[in-house]
């Protein structure tokens, strides 16, 4: 097989993998796309296997089988809830799979075999030159190091991430110093990355770089939590498509190129968003805490003798009379999985000839497009998930707002409190609707530690408990009414 | 030298066809968006399957080449399905 065969084979391979990102700005298409995406993928996979180096395939097929089995049995298993672990996850083996290729090459180029440990530390005879000649030889080294880098910060970053959503991990805690650790750990790799540009011959330096990426990526994540997770996620998401990309330019192969770029383009995009939908830089959300400006606010003083309390009965008399429904579902419906007790509430209510739809704010949930996808689950057309530019004209003209499980995201002090730490924040105008009730477990402040206006005030009434139990009362009531 | 070159232009062009691309992709649809690049970014697995299957290469480097493979699968088939799985549950009224 000729390389020019199998180089035209991969840019078509390239070209069905940006059909297929194109298919996913619709959602009459996505599922399309994702096919020809897929399709792309065997492509590439199948043209490679024909290449004449590839001769013993003990190793590959074990890998498919394995892999293939793991991957495909999470993917069927896993519950829509989860998903943010899943993605997780995901990230974490694409940034597995170019460190370890990085490696592969690296011992592969300078025929390094050990079978000790204590064999890896020996320097070897072949030097930078093996790596090509010149720039050329520079070039593929700084490649190998920074996929090995980036690949093992994503590695260990994403199951940090997936320990700390799946509860494993609660504490969130960092390095003494915090940021300054963290930058002498970077540092670290740093140096030992240009003693690998250097003196290649000696493994103990990629060693040394893989160790100290390895620990920059648990450190990076381990003090992130909560609510900050969709940045995080997104984050890793572009890393690992960047890590690809730098592989490709070690083995010099443009369908990787394309492909990492496209996937690295697409998690910096959705970082940037849900920065933009916190009111907060990268930085802050990746070395800072809340910003603490401001005096502290007195929840006692916010809440005293205000809060109004209500039975999902009289919550669905309410409804009865409404003409218009806003729900604003939050992390929290996602924790009471009461995304299908939510959709057959709507149904009752439409049924009734009230209009429903559902607000979204961009970083309710754990990860980009959370809720959309758990809504999704439980059969709510996508057309009556309304984002939240598009939603907060019409909270005037709503009569009632259910917000279930969310908090920070409808806290109008980040519209009206100057000097609150999360003033600027864009939020969902839920306050101005007519009525609004908030079903939540108690008082309890969100993830920004501060107490919500929105609950003291006259028109608000707070549901309290489970919140899928309160849904599934509000329904019943509201179908026996 | 020359090669390199296009590699580079090929890099950066992409990255900037992949802004285009991704601003156009609705909130409701950035889940599935991520899981459907993941599997994307398991083009790793033809890299790997270069390393895996080298039989003049040491042994480290198969082994190397054996755990990349398995995490690349793991993107491609886990990431596909399960995009899969995401977006066929997508339905308009």
């Amino acid at each position: 097989m000729s390389s020019s065969i199998v180089n035209l084979v991969y840019l078509f391979a390239g070209v069905l993998f940006i059909l297929g990102i194109k298919g996913l700005t619709k959602p009459a298409t996505a599922v399309r796309g994702n096919m020809l995406s897929a399709t792309g993928m065997l492509i590439a996979v199948v043209i490679t296997l024909l290449n004449s180096e590839i001769v013993n395939f003990t190793y590959i097929v074990a890998g498919v089988l394995f892999g293939g089995v793991v991957g495909a049995f999470m993917a069927l298993r896993i519950q829509m809830t989860s998903m943010p672990q899943m993605v997780a996850l995901l990230n974490g083996f694409g940034g597995g799979a170019s460190l370890t290729i990085a490696s592969a090459e690296y011992f592969s180029v300078l025929n390094i075999d050990a079978h000790t440990f204590a064999d890896l530390l020996q320097p070897v005879a072949l030097g930078a030159d093996a790596f090509g000649t010149g720039a050329e030889g520079q070039v593929t080294l700084v490649s190998i190091g920074l996929t090995i880098l980036i690949g093992a910060v994503t590695l260990t970053g994403s199951l940090v991430a997936f320990a700390k959503l799946q509860g494993l991990v609660k504490k969130n805690f960092g390095l003494p110093g915090g940021p300054i650790g963290n930058a002498l750990l970077l540092i670290g790799g740093l140096v030992a990355l240009g003693c690998m540009i250097v003196n290649p011959s000696q493994a103990v330096t990629v060693l040394a770089l893989i160790a100290l990426a390895l620990l920059l990526g648990l450190f990076l994540v381990l003090p992130i939590g909560g609510a900050d997770m969709p940045v995080v996620i997104a984050l890793l998401n572009s890393y690992s498509g960047l890590a690809a990309a730098l592989a490709g330019f070690i083995l010099g192969n443009t369908v990787l190129i394309v492909a990492g770029s496209l996937v690295g383009t697409s998690g910096l995009i959705l970082t940037k968003i849900m920065c933009v939908a916190m009111n907060r830089s990268l930085g802050n959300v990746l070395f800072g805490k809340m910003a603490a400006a401001g005096e502290a606010v007195d929840a006692d003083e916010i809440y005293a003798g205000k809060v109004t309390s209500a039975q999902p009965d009289e919550v669905a008399m309410m409804l009865e009379v409404a003409k218009r429904v806003v729900i604003v579902p939050g992390y929290g419906m996602a924790m009471a999985q009461a995304q299908h007790a939510v959709r057959e509430l709507a149904d009752s209510m439409e049924s009734k000839g009230i209009e429903v739809e559902y607000g979204i704010h961009p970083v309710a949930g754990r990860m980009p497009g959370h809720m959309n996808v758990l809504l999704a689950e439980a059969e709510v057309p996508y057309d009556n998930l309304v984002e939240m530019d598009r939603i907060n004209p019409t909270f005037e003209d709503t009569d009632v707002v259910i917000v279930i499980g969310a908090n920070d995201v409808t806290n109008p002090m980040a519209r009206d409190a100057e000097g609150s730490p999360i003033y600027g924040m864009p939020i969902l105008n839920v306050d101005k609707a007519k009525n609004v009730v908030v079903i939540k477990r108690s008082l309890s402040p969100g993830f920004a530690g501060l107490p919500n206006p929105l609950f003291a005030m006259d028109h608000t009434l707070m549901v309290y408990g489970d919140g899928k139990k309160a849904v599934v009362e509000m329904t019943t009531a509201l179908n026996q009414s | 030298m020359e090669i390199l070159i296009l590699l580079l232009a090929l890099f950066v062009l992409s990255l900037f066809l992949g802004v285009e691309l991704i601003v156009k992709v609705p909130p409701t649809l950035h889940t599935p968006l991520m899981s459907g690049t993941n599997a994307v970014s398991g083009i790793t697995l033809v890299g790997a399957l270069l390393a895996a299957g080298s039989d003049t290469s040491p042994m480290l480097v198969n082994v190397l080449g054996f755990l990349a493979v398995t995490f690349a699968t793991i993107n491609v088939i886990g990431g596909y399905l399960v995009t899969n799985r995401m977006l066929s549950m997508f339905k308009r009224k």
